[in-house]
């Protein structure tokens, strides 16, 4: 698999308010359609909600790749 | 005789100036505070003035007024930081030098970054805004409200949740929530970030009959449609909007080599150093972390940095029980009916909140009325 390349990326860990969730929407509405952006979660919840946004917003989910003690979510702005 | 310079006067960079003054001689050090406001603000109260609860002459004080007579105070904006030459810039491009620079300089609501949110919209986000607001809800007698959040990010997370709550009640005293239908919408999937808090608050919004919009984003305001339009496609047409501003950091600092485009300065999560910089340290709003933009965030972090600049004055290295910040910030959920909930949380240890009780609201307005003699002045 080819090397995702990260526009932008957030540690979000144990960021429990705004959460990782809210971060990652950040991230994507200050970026450039095209942008792979990315945050980092401990929080189990992420993995139902933020794909659940990237799909509802209609931008594309890269990877839930496992990091640490965390994930990383990345995801593509896409319009 | 090194020289500290803290951009910013309100709760970060009082705490940190005044700190700073007590635990350095004034052989160590020449410390000045550099504020564009003459006045400091406490601004978790403005979320009162709207339902007429909150005298706004109560919520400012002098900046001076605040900081140890030691603390040299110049009220000015700063309109540029050059890192180089160890200055920054006032208005009439005199330069101030520095050896340490810590950068408090809080964060701003924006408007204008949405498309007809600055005509359609209110928020209370500010002292004039929250003022209009307080006239436009003397002349509200029923109707669709949408309250929301305008754009990210913003400060005080959950105010937006607490304005909702504290307007049903204010509405049912008007006689005219029964002539109104209050939506509360929210940019993800549950009614607030920390799931514990969302179990309560949902429960709560549909006891009191409002309605929720979940994964709402704002992406633009049709004043003369009255509709709010999301990113992700809903429309929700209103009478009274009440959406919160996306937030900026200071002006200078917005493209700056040290912050992103919005002015957010890139910090470390711990040490709260300006990243690739020794002698610099953000906390507060200012930095780009993704962590509650709230006056509790910065007076939680202010010890960590007051160490670290102690340290780095003396060459010594700073004492490892005050070095790292934890993530640490505390704060008040009003639920409304004179209840609410107090949540406290660090990046290791999530929030569990009570149930709302009348306890916690006592508490906050105790806090609110307290704070001038505890917090900025670095007593707590």
């Amino acid at each position: 698999m080819p090397a995702i390349n990260i526009t932008k990326e957030s540690d979000a860990r144990g960021s429990f308010c705004p959460g990782p969730q809210m971060e990652l929407i950040r991230l994507v509405r200050a970026a450039k359609v095209g942008d792979v952006l990315a945050v980092l979660s401990r929080d189990e919840g992420s993995r139902k909600d933020i794909p659940a946004w990237i799909a509802k917003a209609k931008h594309e989910l890269v990877g839930m790749d496992p990091f640490e003690d965390a994930t990383r979510f990345i995801c593509r702005k896409t319009h | 005789m090194k020289k500290i310079l803290i951009l910013g006067g309100g709760t970060g960079g009082a705490i940190v100036a005044n700190l700073l003054a007590r635990k350095l001689t004034e052989e160590e050090a020449d410390i000045t505070v550099v504020s564009a406001n003459k006045r400091h603000y406490y601004q978790p109260g403005w979320l009162y003035v709207p339902f007429g609860k909150q005298d706004t002459r109560k919520l400012s004080k002098p900046v001076r007024s605040l900081l140890h007579k030691r603390v040299k105070l110049i009220t000015e904006r700063v309109v540029a930081l050059d890192t180089e030459r160890q200055c920054v810039l006032l208005p009439d491009e005199q330069p101030v030098k520095y050896d340490f620079l810590v950068i408090a300089t809080g964060s701003f609501p924006v408007a204008e970054d949405v498309p007809g949110l600055a005509e359609g919209g209110h928020h209370f986000y500010t002292q004039e805004a929250a003022c209009r607001l307080y006239n436009a809800l003397q002349e509200f007698r029923g109707g669709r409200v949408v309250i929301g959040v305008g754009g990210l990010p913003y400060k005080c997370p959950p105010a937006p949740l607490e304005f909702t709550l504290l307007l049903d009640e204010f509405l049912a005293e008007q006689g005219a929530r029964k002539r109104s239908r209050i939506t509360y919408a929210f940019p993800i999937s549950r009614v607030f970030p920390i799931e514990s808090v969302a179990n309560f608050a949902q429960p709560l919004l549909d006891q009191r009959d409002i309605q929720t919009e979940l994964f709402f984003n704002l992406q633009e305001v049709r004043p003369k449609d009255r509709v709010a339009l999301s990113l992700e496609g809903t429309e929700l047409n209103y009478d009274l909007l009440v959406m919160i501003p996306p937030h900026r950091g200071a002006s200078f600092l917005q493209g700056h080599p040290i912050a992103d485009d919005k002015g957010w300065v890139k910090t470390d999560r711990a040490t709260l150093q300006v990243t690739g910089h020794d002698n610099l340290w953000a906390l507060g709003d200012a930095t780009d972390l993704p962590i509650s933009k709230a006056g509790s965030t910065a007076h939680f972090e202010a010890p960590i940095v007051v160490e670290r600049v102690a340290a780095a004055v003396r060459g010594n290295a700073p004492d490892p029980k005050h070095a790292q910040y934890a993530g640490h910030v505390m704060c008040f959920v009003e639920t409304g009916y004179g209840k609410a909930t107090m949540l406290d949380f660090d990046y290791s240890h999530p929030p569990e909140p009570k149930e709302p009780n009348a306890i916690a609201h006592y508490l906050k307005w105790a806090f609110n009325k307290a704070y001038w003699q505890l917090v900025p002045t670095g007593v707590v």
